[in-house]
C-alpha cells in the first residue's frame, strides 16, 4: 500500500513546519523516494506534478539529478503542461556538463520547426538559457529562420537566443549578422502586424475558436478587472502602431551590439547605420511615442540605455561616428526628466557614451558637470554611480573633475562603505601640485576616522602623493609621521625603508627628525613601523638629540639614561616584533660608538636584548658586531657603517 | 550580462533563483547565504550596489524579502535598479498585491513571467500587459 505523496502546497506547508534542519531534511528524503518511486511506475499524466516538487526542493539546495531524464520524456510528450514543466526543468536541472542534455537537441529541433508559438518560445528560453556549443551549432539554422517570421513574440526570444549562440560559438556571427539589418529596417518600413494565427494541437478546439470571441474578452476583463483596459487583446496582442514592434528593437540592439563586440568586420558594417539609430532615440526622447513601454514618464528607458551603450562602441575611436553623435547627446542630455530614477539611468548611460567616443570639448564637459550634479543629490545610488564615473574621467578630463573636488571631499564622511571607498579612491587621484596640503589636511583627517579595512588603501595612498608631490621634505616627514602615528599597523612595509632613506638624505633635517621621532616613541611604543624608523633614526642620530638645540621646537634636555630607558622598554615590550627588537639592538651598539659616557649600561641592556631575539643567525651576528664594539673603537664614519651594513644585512634588520 | 535573479528572505531561505551563468549546485546555496550576509549587513542609508568577488550587486528590500540581482561589470546599475521595480510592479498585478507565501506556492508561474523579461541574462520586455499575457492564456486553458 503506498502512501500518496504530498501535492506541492502540502509539501511546502510541511517543509515550513519542520523545525529543525534534520526535520526538514526528513521530509524532504521521504518525498524524494515518493517521487523517485512514481517516476518509475506511476502515473505519466502526474509526472509533471512530481517533477515541480522536485523543482521547489531542488532550489533549497538538496540533490535533483535524478529528476533530469523526466525532463527529457516531459519535453518529448506532446502535453503543453508536461512541455512547460519539462523545459523549466531542463533549465534547472541540466547542464553542459551532463551528457544527458545533447538528448533535448531532437526534441528542441521539432519544437521549433513546429511553428506553435508558444512551444517555440519555450524551446528558444531553453536553448538560450542551457545550450552547449555543439547544441547551438546544430540548432542555428532553425534559429536563423525564426528570426524573419512574422510574429514578434517569438522573433524576440529568437534574437536572444542567437545572442546566446553568438557567445557559445562565434562564429555564428557570419549566420547571424545579415538578419540584423533587415531587422533594423524592417523596424521603418514597418507593417501593422495582424493578430496570427496560432494553433494549440493539444489544446481543446474548443478554446481555440473562443479565444477571438468577444466572449473570451469579457471573461477575461471580468477575471482582470485592474488590468481589464491592457488586456482587451488576445494573445500576442496585436501591433496596431505602424512603426513600433520594440520588444524585437530591443533584442536587435543587443544583437548587434554583441556582434559588434566581437568582430571588427561587424564593427565596421554597422557603423553605417548610426544615423539610423540615432533617428529611433531622438524619437524616442523628443516625441515619447513608445508609451508601452514608457517607466515613470521616460520612453522605454531600457531601450534608450541599450541604444546608447550600442553608440558607445560605434563611436569609439571613430571620428566620423562621434561627429554625428554629438548633437544627438546632447539633447538626450538636456532632455532626459532627471526627477526619477529611470530618467538617470538614461542620463548616466549617455554620460558614460560622451565620455567614451571623440566628442567634442564642450560636450565632455556638459558630461563632467551632470555628474557633479549627481554628487549633490540626496539619492545615495546615484552618488555612487556618479564617483565612479568621475574615476574612470580623471586620467583623461583631469581639470574638469578638478572643479568638483570640494564636493568630492565631502563624500569622504559618507557613512556608506563604498561610497567613501570611491571617494577615497577619486581623492588620491585628484590631488596634484597644487592642492597637496589642502588634500592632505582633508585624507589625514579621515585617515583618523575611516573604518579599518580603508585604512590600509588610505594610508598608502597618502603616502604616495606626499612622495610625488611633497612642497618641502619637512612637509614630506611631517606627513608620513602623522600617517605612522595614526595607522602605523596599516602601512606597507617599504614605508620605513623609504622614510629612513628620506631622513637619512636630508642632512638639514636630521636633529629636527629625530627629536620629533623621540618624542613620538616617548609616547607610543605600540605602533611597529613608528618605532622601528624612530629606533633606527636614534641611533643614527642619537648625539644630536642629546645635544639639545633645535630652531622651532622647543629645547628639552633629554639625558643618556633617558634615551637608554626608553630603548630598553622598546626591546622588552612584549608588543614588539623580532625586527623591532632587531632595529633597537642596532641602535643601542651604534649609540655605543657615538654617547660619551660609560658603555657598560649599554652592553648590559644589549645582553639582555639579544636574549630575545629568536633567529640564531641574528643573535649571533648582533654578538659579534656587540664584541667588536666593545673594544675601544674610535668612532669611525665608514669602517662602523661597514661592519654594520654587512651584519646588519646578515641579520635582515635595517641599518 | 545579468549572471544570476534571487529572490532571498531576511532568515537566508531562498524564495526563487534563476542562474544566467552556470553555478555548480553545492556553489549555490553559498553564494545565495553570502549575498545575503552582504545585504543584511547594510542599512536604509547605504546605497544599493554592492561589489561582490567579480560581479556587481544591486538589490531592493520588498517587506521581509530581498530582490538581488547579480552582473557583470558592462551593465548600468540603476537600469537593472529600475528593472527590479519593474518585475516587483508585473508581480504586484499578476497577484493583486503579491506577498512572499504567493511567490512560494507559485513558483512555476514566477518563473514564467521572469522567463518573459529576462532572456539570458538581456532584458527583452518590460510591458506588463506583454509579459503578462500568455501566463493568462495558461491560466485559462488550464481551469477549463
Amino acid at each position: 500500500m503506498v502512501v500518496p505523496s504530498l501535492k506541492l502546497q502540502d509539501l511546502i506547508e510541511e517543509i515550513r513546519g519542520a523545525r529543525t534542519q534534520a526535520q526538514e531534511r526528513e521530509v524532504i528524503q521521504k518525498e524524494c523516494a515518493h517521487i523517485r518511486a512514481s517516476f518509475r511506475d506511476g502515473d505519466p499524466m502526474l509526472r509533471h506534478r512530481q517533477l515541480t516538487k522536485l523543482f521547489y526542493v531542488h532550489m533549497l539546495g538538496y540533490p535533483a539529478h535524478f529528476g533530469q531524464m523526466e525532463c527529457l520524456k516531459l519535453i518529448a510528450s506532446s502535453r503543453f503542461t508536461d512541455k512547460r514543466v519539462g523545459y523549466l526543468g531542463a533549465m534547472l536541472l541540466l547542464d553542459e556538463r551532463h551528457e544527458a542534455h545533447l538528448l533535448i537537441t531532437n526534441s528542441i529541433k521539432n519544437d521549433l520547426s513546429q511553428g506553435i508559438q508558444p512551444v517555440q518560445g519555450l524551446a528558444l528560453c531553453t536553448l538560450s538559457t542551457m545550450g552547449s556549443a555543439e547544441m547551438c551549432r546544430d540548432l542555428a539554422t532553425e534559429v536563423e529562420k525564426l528570426l524573419l517570421q512574422p510574429s514578434p513574440y517569438v522573433r524576440k526570444k529568437a534574437i536572444l537566443t542567437a545572442v546566446h549562440m553568438i557567445r557559445k560559438v562565434p562564429e555564428l556571427s557570419n549566420v547571424f549578422l545579415p538578419p540584423c539589418a533587415k531587422l533594423l529596417h524592417e523596424r521603418h518600413h514597418g507593417k501593422a502586424v495582424g493578430l496570427p494565427i496560432l494553433c494549440f494541437s493539444s489544446v481543446d478546439k474548443r478554446i481555440e475558436n473562443w479565444m477571438g470571441t468577444p466572449a473570451y474578452r469579457r471573461r477575461v476583463a471580468h477575471t482582470h478587472r485592474h488590468t481589464r483596459s491592457r488586456l482587451s487583446c488576445p494573445w500576442p496582442p496585436p501591433f496596431t502602431s505602424p512603426t513600433l514592434t520594440p520588444g524585437i528593437l530591443l533584442g536587435t540592439i543587443t544583437l548587434i551590439t554583441e556582434l559588434c563586440e566581437r568582430s571588427p568586420e561587424a564593427l565596421r558594417h554597422f557603423r553605417k547605420v548610426v544615423p539610423q539609430l540615432a533617428q529611433i532615440l531622438r524619437t524616442l526622447v523628443t516625441t515619447g511615442c513608445s508609451t508601452e513601454h514608457s517607466i515613470s514618464g521616460v520612453s522605454d528607458p531600457f531601450l534608450q540605455v541599450q541604444i546608447l551603450r550600442l553608440l558607445r562602441i560605434l563611436g569609439r575611436n571613430h571620428e566620423e561616428s562621434s561627429e554625428t553623435m554629438n548633437d544627438l547627446l546632447a539633447q538626450v542630455a538636456t532632455n532626459t526628466d532627471t526627477s526619477r530614477n529611470a530618467g538617470n539611468a538614461v542620463l548616466f548611460e549617455t554620460v558614460l557614451t560622451i565620455m567614451d567616443i571623440r566628442s567634442a570639448a564642450g560636450l565632455r564637459v556638459l558630461a563632467v558637470n551632470i555628474l557633479g550634479r549627481f554628487l549633490h543629490n540626496s539619492d545615495r545610488n546615484i552618488r555612487y554611480v556618479a564617483l565612479t564615473s568621475l574615476l574612470r574621467l580623471v586620467q583623461s578630463d583631469h581639470s574638469a573633475v578638478q572643479r568638483h573636488r570640494p564636493t568630492v571631499v565631502e563624500c569622504l564622511q559618507e557613512t556608506d562603505a563604498s561610497l567613501s571607498r570611491r571617494a577615497l579612491e577619486l581623492s588620491l587621484a585628484l590631488v596634484n601640485g597644487s592642492n597637496v596640503r589642502a588634500m592632505m589636511q582633508e585624507l589625514q583627517a579621515f585617515l583618523e576616522s575611516c573604518p579599518p579595512d580603508l585604512r590600509a588603501d588610505c594610508a598608502s595612498g597618502i603616502l604616495l602623493a606626499a612622495e610625488r608631490f611633497a612642497p618641502t621634505k619637512r612637509w614630506h616627514i611631517d606627513t608620513i609621521l602623522h600617517v605612522l602615528t595614526t595607522a602605523g599597523t596599516h602601512v606597507r612595509d617599504d614605508a620605513v625603508a623609504n622614510l629612513t632613506q628620506l631622513i637619512g638624505g636630508a642632512q638639514e633635517l636630521h636633529a629636527y627628525s629625530v627629536r620629533r621621532l623621540y618624542n613620538a616613541l616617548a609616547e607610543d611604543i605600540s605602533q611597529q613601523p613608528l618605532v622601528q624608523v624612530a629606533a633606527w633614526c636614534i641611533g643614527e642620530y642619537g648625539d644630536l638629540l642629546l645635544e639639545g638645540n633645535f630652531e622651532e621646537i622647543e629645547p628639552l634636555q633629554v639625558d643618556e639614561e633617558e634615551v637608554l630607558a626608553l630603548l630598553e622598554k622598546v626591546l622588552q615590550s612584549h608588543m614588539s616584533l623580532p625586527a623591532t627588537r632587531g632595529y633597537a639592538l642596532t641602535a643601542l651598539m651604534k649609540l655605543s660608538t657615538r654617547l660619551r659616557g660609560d658603555n657598560n649600561p649599554i652592553h648590559q641592556v644589549v645582553s639582555m636584548g639579544l636574549s630575545f631575539l629568536p633567529h640564531p643567525a641574528v643573535a649571533h651576528c648582533h654578538c659579534h658586531l656587540h664584541t667588536t664594539l666593545a673594544q675601544p673603537h674610535p668612532p669611525g664614519g665608514v669602517h662602523l657603517r661597514e661592519l654594520l651594513g654587512h651584519g646588519a644585512a646578515a641579520a635582515g634588520c635595517g641599518v | 550580462m545579468i549572471k544570476f535573479f534571487l529572490m532571498v528572505n531576511k532568515q537566508g531561505q531562498t524564495r526563487l533563483s534563476k542562474y544566467y551563468e552556470h553555478v555548480d549546485v553545492n556553489k549555490r546555496t553559498l553564494l545565495e547565504t553570502e549575498v545575503i550576509k552582504s545585504c543584511l549587513s547594510r542599512s536604509n542609508e547605504q546605497c544599493s550596489f554592492i561589489e561582490f568577488k567579480d560581479f556587481k550587486l544591486i538589490y531592493r528590500q520588498y517587506a521581509a524579502l530581498f530582490i538581488v540581482v547579480g552582473v557583470n561589470d558592462t551593465e548600468n546599475e540603476m537600469a537593472i535598479y529600475e528593472f527590479i521595480h519593474n518585475f516587483v510592479e508585473v508581480l504586484d498585478e499578476y497577484f493583486s498585491r503579491v506577498s512572499e507565501l504567493d511567490i512560494m506556492f507559485n513558483l512555476d508561474k514566477v518563473h514564467i513571467i521572469l522567463d518573459e523579461m529576462v532572456l539570458n541574462g538581456c532584458i527583452v520586455e518590460t510591458n506588463r500587459a506583454r509579459i503578462l499575457a500568455p501566463l493568462l492564456i495558461l491560466d485559462k486553458m488550464s481551469e477549463s
